[in-house]
């Protein structure tokens, strides 16, 4: 990976209708990213992800703003002329062509020798681990197989860029996991920089170099997958990438004042009024009364197997969620009822600010 | 017994009237296909079986010549109308929706709503003006005709077939670097072609048995198949008529099969 640009979107506006019930699905998005990284939108469904993907094909053009492939402003290329390729999530496959015909479609438009496309075909067919189906028609094939002839299709012409439109979210749970591996093999053996859009956190966590998170047309936070679980930079972005608490909190010099009376220390904020938040696994349980613990009772206790969800309730009626490891007796001695104390590992406290 | 819910088939009377539906639609034709096999003259005392009629017919040069007319002109009305067709329905369907988008869809399917003889005698009178200003009198009226009140027919699979498709396939063919006209060349048509073929052969069709218009329009000697047996019948009825009539109805059955082989939806 290198720090060179692959594509940057410049204050990118996609307004939909006209007037007053025009909708914006991009609301000034700016983004920049990188040559051979694999780069990942997240957001809920229709949070203009797929707009923006869009917008990258060609396939619409911005209302307002540019967007730019390795620096050449291509904001109103035909698809065509964009070389860039697409991964749809219907697959869009031609059902009048073989296997081999639709990854060599590409080659074919632009024009190469016979002899390359069938050399290039039958590469990206062992790529993919295809060879076998090269003379079927994509009918006969099965969803995952569907799902590798539409990627060995559009890397074929060796784009710029590859951009994927929640390819994976028409397989079953087994085959998604067997092609998030596969994804991320091609992507290191190609090279080439992956645009890929999906609404699973989880996806977007365990396969992308960089997320950017979208919401309401918005990028509300540009980061590594680390960056983005343990520093969110807002609620929307700490809710939906993992599960939190939040905790509302007044500031008290350098520390903070929970509405629960309970003073705990966290990062400076400019805020009086912020809301505190804390994955459910860097919440500890202590005894009742126990000194600087949060006195808290168990409403609920929910197994999962590996760990267990300790549903507490501070004294003000807030609801904390701690995450325990499940003991080796499969019993942690706990109660719903029980009175607790509760402690945040200090280091793992967000102050957010809106 | 359980209660099955409404099955139409149940009702009482179903039966009787579905045969006798069946018998109305169907009776006459059997008897007139049984009759093109008569020995004798009559077309309604059976007197043996007999080939007779057929060879008549083949051997009879008026038919000869009206049939060879007929396909002629079906041929060609099919084809220009089913050009004509493919456009309206790539115009109509592969664009956004436009204001007036309703009144050119019923313009293009105006000839099945207007009355027959009417547009019959418009172009009676229309074809009549032009030919006294050029004095051209060959087949080109009917094949303008029969093009022009084929098009609906030809229309309407088509554009089922273009509204069928996966819009997205032609996004990634432009996105495969197609340009627009490659893409309707390598991944439209090639889709398309089983609703264009459907279209033709309904066109096909509807061209050779139409009589009303034909009638209007033909200058003398220009007689096809259906306004010759016309023309026979008025002066004496014969098994030759049945038999003319089983061939036709012969080709169409087998074009209408084709035409719905061709229009299933594959379960691909």
């Amino acid at each position: 990976m290198t720090d060179s640009i692959a594509v940057e979107a410049r204050h990118v506006v996609k307004a939909f209708g006209q007037g007053d019930t025009a909708v914006r699905a991009l609301d000034d998005v700016s983004v920049n990213i990188r040559t051979g990284e694999f780069f990942t939108l997240l957001g809920p469904s229709g949070c203009g992800k797929t707009t923006l993907l869009r917008l990258i094909a060609g396939f619409e053009m911005p209302s307002a703003g540019a967007i730019l492939l390795e620096g050449a402003d291509i904001t109103t290329l035909p698809p065509n002329k964009r070389p860039v390729n697409t991964v749809f999530q219907s697959y869009a496959l031609f059902p009048h062509l073989t296997v081999a015909e639709n990854v060599g479609f590409g080659l074919q438009m632009l024009g190469r020798p016979k002899a390359e496309v069938a050399a290039t075909t039958a590469r990206m067919l062992a790529l993919v681990k295809l060879e076998a189906l090269a003379g079927r028609k994509t009918s006969q094939l099965s969803g995952g197989q569907q799902q590798r002839v539409a990627l060995a299709r559009a890397l074929a012409p060796a784009p710029k860029v590859l951009l994927l439109d929640e390819p994976l979210s028409a397989l079953d749970l087994k085959l998604r996991k067997e092609m998030q591996i596969e994804l991320k093999r091609l992507q290191l053996e190609t090279g080439i920089t992956f645009i890929f859009v999906t609404h699973d956190q989880e996806e977007a966590l365990t396969m992308s170099d960089r997320i950017g998170v979208m919401s309401a047309g918005k990028l509300q936070q540009v980061g590594t997958p680390k960056d983005i679980y343990n520093h969110p930079v807002n609620r929307f972005v700490a809710s939906f990438i993992g599960e939190s608490n939040f905790l509302p909190a007044t500031r008290e010099g350098d520390r903070y004042r929970l509405d629960c009376g309970a003073l705990i220390a966290a990062p400076a904020a400019k805020a009086a009024r912020v809301t505190l938040t804390v994955r459910p696994e860097q919440v500890r349980l202590a005894a009742a009364g126990d000194t600087d613990a949060i006195p808290a009772t168990i409403t609920n206790l929910v197994y999962f197997g590996t760990d267990t969800h300790c549903h507490l309730a501070l004294s003000d009626g807030t609801e904390v969620v701690a995450r325990l490891q499940s003991p080796a007796t499969g019993d942690a001695g706990l109660r719903i009822g029980q009175p607790v104390g509760l402690r945040f590992v200090p280091e793992a406290i967000q102050v957010l600010e809106d | 017994m359980a209660n099955k819910g409404f099955v139409i088939s149940r009702l009482p009377g179903f039966n009787p009237i579905a045969g006798l539906v069946f018998a109305g639609l169907y009776l006459p034709i059997l008897i007139l296909v049984v009759y093109s096999f008569n020995a004798g003259r009559s077309v309604a005392s059976w007197e043996g079986f007999s080939l007779q009629w057929y060879a008549v017919a083949w051997e009879n040069d008026a038919v000869k010549d009206a049939t060879i007319r007929s396909l002629y002109l079906a041929a060609s009305a099919a084809v220009i109308s089913t050009v004509l067709a493919t456009l309206a329905a790539l115009g109509t369907t592969r664009r956004k929706a436009f204001g007036g988008q309703t009144f050119i869809y019923v313009m293009i399917n105006q000839p099945l709503m207007v009355p027959e003889i009417v547009s019959a005698v418009a172009l009676l009178i229309f074809f009549a003006m032009i030919k006294q200003a050029t004095g051209y009198a060959g087949m080109g009226y009917l094949i303008a005709a029969h093009s022009a009140f084929c098009i609906p027919f030809a229309y309407l699979p088509i554009r089922a077939r273009l509204e069928g498709m996966d819009m997205t396939l032609e996004t990634a063919a432009a996105d495969l670097y197609a340009s627009t006209w490659q893409a309707f060349r390598f991944v439209t048509l090639p889709l398309l072609l089983p609703g264009i073929f459907a279209g033709m052969m309904l066109a096909f069709v509807t061209s050779l048995d139409d009589v009303v218009i034909t009638v209007f329009v033909k200058s003398a000697g220009q007689d096809t198949l259906p306004t010759y047996m016309l023309g026979q019948i008025r002066r004496q009825v014969t098994a030759e008529i049945n038999a003319i009539s089983t061939v036709l109805l012969a080709l169409t059955v087998l074009l209408l099969t084709l035409f719905f082989v061709l229009t299933r939806k594959k379960d691909e």
